[in-house]
């Protein structure tokens, strides 16, 4: 290679630099057609970052004490006050991460939409998809983790809710509730590894995933709105006829998408930090107190689609608690979107080109996700719980339909290249 | 010089298996304290020591927290109107006679404890952990119902208990609440936590 510099020469020689730069960057082509949709890749992977630096500077000011202080406080819940109230800059830095929680969130779900409106779980991108719904639990579990931290109210009876679900699990359920807290109930035992798992073991998990997840991107190449393989129509030079690389074409692009995400972000940062009591709920501004229950439990908002399906189970079955039935259904609920790929058997990848019927059913998967999340964040009537029963089976019917609707749909032949204006 | 391709010697893959087994061996041995690490502590598991509590500060109708192995213990002091309601109640719960509940035996009987008008229990739901609110007052005035005769609901997911603790048919929780071992220590003093002599 001609017109390196010295000292690349002498890195590629010893590290592929530029290599890893042209495979990744200047060299890996993705379809000129990616709409506003696919921002929401590059921005679940600037919330992760906002949420590791944000998240590192909180680490030196909180302290993971579920003990009274002098004042009769939890240490951890005063340590978040300090962070607020008298480190410099602390209530920013918090205020972003908690913030960042509910942004992640977000991003994440449309992502994971686009995925399924363009079909970007067929092949050759199943693998792909399954590490995506890795990073999607792995993101579960740090958030959950997390929401126990600043030892509020809802943090503790959160915390008691979900970990006793697990008991729920026949003959070892009891003791295995015991060996997650690390005590008979939620304690200091329980609040120090939970930090531990959020600060440390859950975000190198995210890391490891995250990483493979792009690598496995750039080999199967990006899909696109109109589903089909740029790889099949390539110049003599072996490029993509309508490809681009990525950078600098989509790195310039993603910026602006960096830009309008901003905007947004530091508007809630600044202007409602506690959304309404959505992303920071009330009762967690009073401190954790093991006697005595807040009258209304709710998850934050991210999760209380699952948790309506959780609460929707109310029959027990084969002599098993419907308690034991409504975590096994909350926890499909998320597994079976990693099966998606075997359950589309559509000829087409796009919803441009699928027909009515998948336009209706995941029409109807959207509202009865929204339903669902709604009712999460409500106390249970009867009424409630059937319109949420509802809900929970036409959320497992589009799954669980879809071998059958995907193959009867009448689909449009998708074109030969890609479309854009 | 010329070089000859030996026979591979199969046997000695053997050797490669018998490695890894005992590397693997050693590597789920190691696991083990790190996994035992999750149980509680010996200090976790002392903490369960017995509380007292004065019963002469109760007063009839009312009721008292107090506080063992981190979990609320309520200490209600019934009034004859209050255990007349648990005779009202019986047919619409799940389990009246507390066969499935746990409990020490001095506490299984209708009024779920030693003394009649003194109810020792876990104030913590047999469905997922809440703490149920007390509703003591009676009829529409409850918000539970005209005919509601008093007991506990719980705020999560809306279990509802008898003032002895049983749950209600048709109810998230699956028993009573739990009755904690407890003595007299005296007419007044209770020590919960323990019952042998």
């Amino acid at each position: 290679m001609t017109g390196k510099s010295g000292l690349l020469q002498w890195i590629d020689e010893r590290f592929p630099l530029s290599a890893t730069v042209e495979g990744h960057l200047t060299g890996y082509y993705a379809p000129k057609n990616l709409n506003f949709w696919y921002f929401f890749g590059s921005l679940a992977l600037l919330v992760f970052v906002i949420q590791i630096v944000t998240g590192i500077f909180l680490v030196m000011n909180y302290k993971p004490d579920g003990t009274l202080n002098a004042a009769g406080v939890p240490i951890a819940f005063a340590s978040v006050e300090y962070i607020m109230r008298e480190v410099p800059g602390g209530w920013f830095i918090r205020y972003m991460h908690s913030t960042g929680a509910s942004a992640f969130f977000i991003v994440v779900y449309l992502h994971m939409f686009r995925g399924m409106m363009y079909g970007s779980y067929r092949k050759p991108r199943e693998l792909l998809w399954i590490i995506g719904v890795l990073i999607f639990l792995a993101l579960i579990a740090e958030a959950f983790m997390g929401y126990l931290l600043p030892w509020g109210q809802m943090s503790y009876w959160g915390a008691q809710v979900i970990i006793n679900l697990v008991s729920a699990i026949p003959v070892i359920g009891p003791d295995l509730a015991i060996f997650v807290r690390g005590d008979y109930v939620i304690s200091d035992a329980t609040l120090n590894r939970f930090f531990s798992l959020h600060v440390i073991a859950v975000p190198l998990v995210l890391l490891i995933l995250v990483a493979a997840h792009i690598v496995a991107l750039h080999e199967v190449g990006s899909n696109n709105p109109d589903g089909i393989e740029i790889k099949k129509k390539k110049d003599a030079t072996g490029k993509p006829l309508d490809g681009i690389p990525f950078h600098p074409y989509y790195t310039v692009k993603d910026m602006v998408g960096v830009a309008g995400f901003s905007i947004l972000f530091f508007a809630v940062v600044f202007f409602a930090p506690e959304f309404g009591g959505y992303f920071l709920e009330a009762n967690n501004f009073i401190p954790a107190d093991p006697l005595k229950t807040p009258p209304h439990i709710a998850p934050v908002w991210y999760f209380t689609p699952f948790y309506s399906i959780l609460r929707a189970v109310t029959y027990p079955l084969f002599g098993l608690d419907a308690k034991f039935w409504g975590v096994v259904a909350m926890f499909a609920a998320v597994v079976i979107i990693a099966f998606l790929p075997w359950l589309d058997r559509s000829p087409v990848k796009s919803i441009r080109y699928k027909g009515p019927i998948f336009k209706v059913a995941l029409t109807i998967f959207v509202i009865a996700f929204l339903i669902l999340g709604y009712l999460g964040v409500l106390p249970p009537t009867p009424m409630r719980t059937l319109v949420a029963q509802i809900c929970s089976v036409l959320y497992f019917a589009f799954f669980l339909l879809m071998p059958w609707y995907s193959k009867i749909d009448r689909c449009q032949p998708e074109p030969e290249r890609v479309t854009w204006k | 010089m010329t070089t000859t391709i030996e026979p591979m010697d199969e046997n000695r893959r053997q050797l490669l298996v018998a490695t890894s087994v005992v590397g693997g061996a050693g590597a789920v041995a190691l696991a083990a304290p790190f996994v035992a690490s999750f149980a509680p502590s010996e200090r976790a598991k002392a903490a369960g020591a017995p509380v007292e509590a004065d019963l002469s500060k109760v007063a009839p109708g009312e009721m008292m927290v107090v506080e063992w192995r981190g979990k609320p213990i309520w200490i209600l002091h019934r009034t004859p109107a209050m255990l007349e309601s648990l005779k009202k109640v019986r047919e619409k719960l799940a389990d009246p006679d507390s066969e499935k509940s746990i409990q020490p035996a001095y506490a299984k009987n209708e009024h779920r404890s030693i003394k009649p008008e003194f109810l020792i229990v876990e104030g913590i739901c047999t469905h997922l952990g809440c703490s149920p609110s007390a509703k003591f007052q009676v009829g529409e005035a409850s918000g539970l119902g005209a005919d509601w005769v008093g007991g506990y609901l719980c705020p999560c997911h809306g279990s509802m208990f008898d003032l002895a603790g049983r749950v209600f048919k048709s109810m998230p929780a699956p028993t009573n609440l739990p009755v904690p071992p407890h003595k007299y220590l005296s007419d007044t003093r209770v020590l919960i936590g323990e019952d042998k002599a």
